[in-house]
């Protein structure tokens, strides 16, 4: 035994010494959770670019994750090259606790480094026996809404913006009035689920509420994973979420990756990255190609949250920091 | 072995009757003064049943459903799938760290609280209770909270390039630490019961510390440090919280099972996700069939040793 | 058990017995290095707060409410399976009936289940559409989504606590007690009360504790069924979470802190009793 057990204690500081082999052609992708789909067919067609044109191999390893826990991690050390998220406040938190990439990163890559966008979207179930339209519709009674955690999710953030700007405008603008309507509206949700796939499976599995709130690129994964038995209904105004890119430069400097990262993350704005967002059910920006798929994207009437809302880092505080009006809803009553 | 201990005791307490039924057979004796009228039994172990099935059998069975929904030849290719086999390599890896290191702590922590009386062994008993209050969460987060980037030890770990978090040593170190009780738990009331004279006896013989440890203090707690492996390595294969802390979810890499678990779960990989979580749910069948299987084996010699 | 072993554990010989220095030692410093270091952490970055901050943080309802909720829940559940855990435990040491080993198996089956799968799996058995739920529904009980669903959860990870501790004291429970007692003319009860239950209760009390400790600080499982709604549903450990994810890493380890100082005192006060509980009863275990 004793033998046996000096032999694991060896491994174990061996494994505790264990370099990373740090490659010039090997990068680390961190990004949000739905997007393993994606990365499996883009990660190759990078590769095989990458290959033609410079005849090197890459390796493409990828973490996925809730968009902030990962960001977090690469606060935390995770050795990632580029991070993918499907929010800008994710990668300013990196920005500012670790300055680990340039604060101007928005600026390294067309359309504020967003090569992709989706939007929230409402499921509801076969025949949408409740007639649920719009957002008007979600605060009605008799009707139960299932939508994640917006302190813990970024589809709950997105869709509680949503809701609170589309009141916004149907009141002339009154502040007061889209809280009310925020207010009633998270009122009729039984389960804050933290993430998106444990909204789902409430919705789906378990058959609690009437609709569900959650990106586009996750409707459509609800109907081929489930079938037939829900509708998508598209309200009136939706949220243009978008899903911003960067470069980790101090993690590529000291792996001695920029350059692959740079041409990796500039591969995503590629008509053929383009087509495989458009393949997954993220809109691509290249308005060409988002025409293209028209059949799998339906028009929509989006705002933008840095515009309505003063920029990401304002929306943060002002609504989910602690304290903030998310907070309030729950603890004023 | 057993024997051996026992002949330094007064008299090893047998079971109930001259008859001297087997030692292994005393359950059912039809004596009415120490059981119970048969309703009364027949109750009991239906309420024990109802119980046992509410909270534990229809889970376990509810995993195995939706494991096989789509059907075996499903179940056999998610699992046969690279990342997955990558992640119960990993899960093997750190388990086999973990689990022989908290032996060793549970042994000695054992025989130190056991063999010998001094001051704080109550808070001593109690801080190796601890892990189990902490929030899996937590159980990671220290380990960030001194590895990571801006922890305590961050700058250094990070200027001799060694790699724990978001690594296999941090994967381990988080194992370690969840299952850092169970082996001392199981052992400490089992030393405790037996109390040191047959260790007094060795020595007074001439053994040696290492010779009385060896040939009589083990073999008379062997059994319980089986369970106790047992239910430390189920532990260690199963943990999620901590490790997922720490881990990185690099796919093919840092993912164990449980993580391989929720990530096919979020990718709506549903039946997929399930079954890598039976492979663990059958691990806790399977450990608990060799440990039937040993106790039906050698059941006397476990029936002699727990009795004393 | 005999007066002797009793008086070997009361008084031991030191000079005899060798290695106290060495495990001891190794003990604690494997203790120290693995544990008490790393938490010690946790302190170390709350108390970057301050007590002004501590209890600014840990008094806000939320946080209060959370608290409540978890330790409520957990002690709830550590009574549900201080009743049912013996229960269990004496069923399988004295009884036979079919498909025992099976049971006896799975009693462990929630040490090995990652959290996460039991907590899927216990939602859908006691979700409205649930196998169990179904059933409950009518009677108008929810349990899915509810603080219910939140002992349920709690229940099943501390059982084996209970069972395990529980079921190895109960096998080597002397006979002979029970039939002297009988012969003195002690109903079936009253022997049941007066010999074996003081002989379980420092057993029992342990699992107790540990079953509680457990279930205090758990996520995985109770995330799923609990609906986590702020100031119902919502349990300590998801709070930890959401300060994570606002980068609060000193708000995160305040409530963390504040779990761990109330749990460890409640282990202490738990593991003290059992202490007292053997003295008395002069019972090993």
């Amino acid at each position: 035994m004793t033998r046996r057990s000096l032999l694991l204690l060896l491994t174990f500081i061996l494994a505790l010494d264990a370099r990373v082999a740090s490659a010039g052609n090997e990068l680390l992708n961190a990004s949000y959770d739905v997007t393993r789909g994606f990365y499996r067919d883009f990660n190759p067609a990078f590769a095989a670019d990458w290959k033609q044109k410079t005849g090197e191999d890459v390796r493409i390893n990828q973490s996925h994750g809730g968009s902030t826990k990962q960001a977090r991690a690469i606060i935390d050390g995770l050795e990632a090259d580029v991070v993918t998220s499907n929010n800008p406040l994710d990668i300013d938190a990196i920005v500012d606790k670790a300055h680990l990439i340039p604060r101007d990163w928005a600026s390294k890559f067309p359309h504020n480094s967003a090569p992709s966008w989706s939007t929230i979207l409402f499921v509801v179930r076969k025949g949408n026996p409740k007639g649920i339209r719009d957002w008007s519709d979600l605060a009605k009674p008799g009707v139960s809404v299932i939508v994640p955690n917006p302190k813990t999710s970024g589809n709950g953030r997105y869709s509680y913006l949503a809701a609170w700007e589309w009141a916004k405008r149907n009141n002339g603008g009154n502040e007061a009035a889209a809280r009310d309507f925020v207010t009633r509206l998270f009122r009729h949700v039984p389960v804050l689920d933290t993430g998106g796939r444990g909204a789902t499976t409430t919705f789906a599995h378990r058959g609690i509420g009437d609709v569900l709130l959650t990106f586009e690129n996750e409707v459509r994964l609800i109907q081929s994973e489930l079938g037939d038995r829900f509708e998508v209904v598209v309200p009136s105004l939706t949220v243009r979420a978008d899903n911003p890119v960067a470069v980790v430069e101090k993690v590529a400097a000291k792996k001695g990756t920029t350059r692959v990262a740079q041409a990796y993350l500039a591969f995503h704005y590629s008509d053929a990255g383009q087509e495989l967002f458009a393949n997954n059910d993220i809109r691509p920006v290249n308005d060409a190609i988002l025409k293209k798929y028209a059949s799998r994207f339906p028009p929509l009437n989006t705002f933008d949250v840095d515009q309505a809302f003063g920029g990401w880092a304002r929306a943060q505080a002002v609504h989910f920091a602690d304290g903030g009006i998310f907070d309030q809803i729950y603890q004023g009553n | 072995m057993a024997a051996s201990a026992n002949e330094v005791r007064p008299t090893p307490p047998t079971d109930a009757g001259s008859s001297a039924p087997p030692p292994f057979e005393p359950l059912m004796q039809r004596n009415a003064a120490i059981t119970e009228p048969g309703w009364v039994r027949w109750t009991l172990t239906g309420v024990a049943v109802v119980f046992l099935s509410l909270f534990l059998l229809l889970p376990l069975v509810s995993v195995f459903t939706e494991a096989l929904r789509n059907g075996v030849g499903a179940y056999l290719s998610a699992i046969a799938e690279p990342d997955t086999l990558s992640s119960i390599r990993l899960t093997l890896i750190a388990a086999a760290i973990a689990v022989p290191l908290n032996l060793l702590l549970g042994v000695s922590a054992a025989w130190a609280i056991t063999k010998f009386e001094f001051r704080g062994k109550s808070v001593l008993i109690s801080l190796i209770d601890l892990p189990f209050s902490v929030s899996p969460v937590v159980s990671g987060l220290i380990y960030v909270l001194i590895f990571g980037r801006q922890g305590y030890l961050g700058p250094w770990v990070a200027d001799h390039d060694i790699k724990i978090l978001f690594a296999v040593p941090g994967i381990v170190l988080a194992t370690i630490f969840v299952t850092f009780p169970f082996i001392a738990r199981e052992l400490i009331p089992l030393m405790q019961e037996q109390g040191t004279e047959s260790e007094q006896a060795a020595l007074s013989l001439g053994a040696s510390g290492w010779q009385t440890f060896w040939h009589v203090t083990l073999p008379n707690i062997k059994w319980g440090l089986l369970y106790g492996v047992l239910l430390c390595n189920a532990r260690a294969m199963g943990e999620f919280g901590a490790v997922s802390v720490v881990s990185g979810h690099i796919r093919g890499q840092t993912n164990t099972m449980p993580l391989q678990i929720e990530i096919l779960y979020n990718e709506y990989s549903f039946s997929a996700a399930f079954a890598v979580a039976s492979l663990l749910a059958g691990l806790a069948l399977v450990t608990l069939g060799v440990k039937s299987l040993l106790e039906w084996r050698y059941g006397d010699e476990l029936a002699a040793s727990r009795r004393h | 058990m005999t007066t002797v072993s009793k008086a070997g554990r009361r008084k031991p010989p030191r000079s005899v017995i060798p290695g106290f220095g060495i495990t001891l030692g190794f003990t604690l410093a494997y203790l120290s290095l693995i544990v008490l270091i790393p938490l010690a952490g946790v302190f170390f970055k709350s108390a970057g707060l301050g007590w002004e901050g501590i209890w600014h943080v840990v008094s806000s309802p939320r946080v209060l409410a959370a608290l409540k909720l978890s330790f409520g829940a957990a002690l709830i559940a550590a009574l549900i399976n201080a009743v049912f855990g013996p229960l269990v435990a004496w069923v399988f040491v004295r009884y036979r009936f079919p498909g025992k080993r099976f049971f006896d198996a799975v009693i462990d089956l929630p040490f090995a289940l990652p959290t996460a799968v039991a907590g899927i799996a216990l939602t859908a058995l006691y979700s409205a559409n649930g196998w169990v739920g179904q059933f409950l529904e009518p009677l108008g009980i929810k349990v899915a989504f509810t603080p219910v669903g939140v002992i349920v959860a709690m229940t099943f990870i501390g059982l084996p606590f209970v069972v395990r501790t529980v079921q190895p004291v109960l096998e080597e429970a002397e006979k002979e007690l029970e039939e002297a007692a009988a012969t003195l003319g002690a109903s079936r009860w009253q022997t049941i009360s007066q010999v074996i239950l003081p002989t379980v209760l420092p057993a029992l009390l342990t699992g107790f504790a540990l079953a509680f400790a457990r279930a205090v600080g758990e996520y995985g499982s109770v995330i799923f069924i609990a609906g986590n709604l702020p100031m119902v549903s919502e349990i300590a450990p998801l709070l930890i979470i959401i300060k994570l994810e606002e980068f609060d890493y000193a708000g995160a380890t305040a409530i963390a802190a504040t779990m761990l100082v109330l749990s460890f005192s409640l282990l202490l006060m738990i593991n003290g009793l059992q202490a007292w509980a053997r003295r008395r009863h002069g019972h090993g275990r």
